[in-house]
């Protein structure tokens, strides 16, 4: 049977994936941001999971809460990468100072 | 058993699509595996009775923030490939950073199994007689109305910041000028005169 467990390692692995995406695409921030999709994704699978599980809804009202700041920030994320490529033509971000005084 | 079908069914889907989201070499087709992973994870959330969130999940990401990635990717012309470059040197590192968190994270689930955590009481019970979406709107409209609405205030201040960062003044555009539209009065624009027969029209 299908329990609690296999949920949540399921989310560890989505987890790591988003974070091992985060560290070889170092220049890529198109993918930095889908590896942060991943991770959120993640979060939200262990959520529903351990809401389902426990009979308690909060968990899923969270997750919703999840959601939207997930599309909050992949629309402000690609907002600020358009304005970037449009001042550097390029998007390569392992060295991004322009913030240094 | 159909359930542990469509649980492994799922799951494998969802990592591996996940994986081929950040190992692929074209952009494009890491968006296209990145909504195979929601759609998957929209799965695993149905297994477990989370009709809403999973329908939610297929709306929002698959229909938006999918979509945007998608635009956004084929929008720029960026050369891919340069920002590969450094992709093997990074890989050892990653992998030793992602292995490590990950018999972190397995090793706190064993913990947790082994003691599971038991709750003396629930924030908000589930009803078995209610269906999963009139379980979640009876929160969401009665005790959980202020996180809705941060939500909504939450999604204003990024359509608002989305617009202000790409917004730009551009120059040699001819807009409408409502004052000096306003302006304007009858006797400045029009004039009238005593044509002369046979000659032509002075403007």
């Amino acid at each position: 049977m299908i329990g609690l467990q296999h949920y949540m390692v399921v989310s560890a692995i989505l987890f790591v994936m988003g974070v091992l995406g985060i560290f070889i695409n170092r220049k890529n921030v198109i993918i930095i941001l889908m590896a942060i999709e991943l991770i959120l994704l993640s979060v939200n699978i262990n959520l529903v999971a351990f809401s389902a599980f426990l009979g308690d809804l909060v968990g899923q009202v969270f997750s919703m809460f999840v959601l939207t700041v997930a599309a909050g920030e992949a629309a402000i994320g690609l907002a600020i990468l358009v304005i970037y490529f449009r001042g550097r033509g390029t998007i390569a971000v392992d060295d991004v100072n322009r913030m240094k005084g | 058993m159909i359930h542990v079908i469509a649980f492994y069914l799922f799951a494998i889907l969802v990592v591996s699509s996940g994986a081929l989201t950040i190992l692929s070499r074209n952009p494009v087709h890491s968006v296209l595996w990145l909504i195979l992973a929601f759609f998957n994870a929209a799965g695993l959330m149905i297994l477990l009775g989370a009709e809403f969130i999973a329908m939610l999940l297929v709306i929002v990401y698959v229909g938006a923030v999918a979509v945007l990635f998608l635009f956004v990717v084929m929008m720029l012309d960026i050369d891919f490939a340069e920002l590969r470059a450094g992709f093997v040197d990074y890989l050892p590192f990653g992998l030793l950073i992602a292995l490590v968190l990950l018999a972190e994270i397995i090793l706190g689930i064993g913990l947790w199994s082994a003691g599971p955590i038991e709750l003396a009481q629930r924030a908000a019970p589930a009803n078995p007689e209610l269906s999963n979406i009139q379980a979640i709107g009876g929160l969401l409209y009665t005790r959980y109305i202020f996180l809705f609405e941060a939500a909504g205030i939450v999604l204003l201040v990024a359509m608002i910041g989305a617009i202000v960062l790409t917004h730009r003044a551009r120059g040699g555009v001819k807009g409408q000028n409502v004052a000096k539209q306003n302006r304007r009065r009858p006797q400045d624009a029009t004039r009238n005169i005593n044509q002369p027969v046979g000659q032509g029209v002075e403007l």
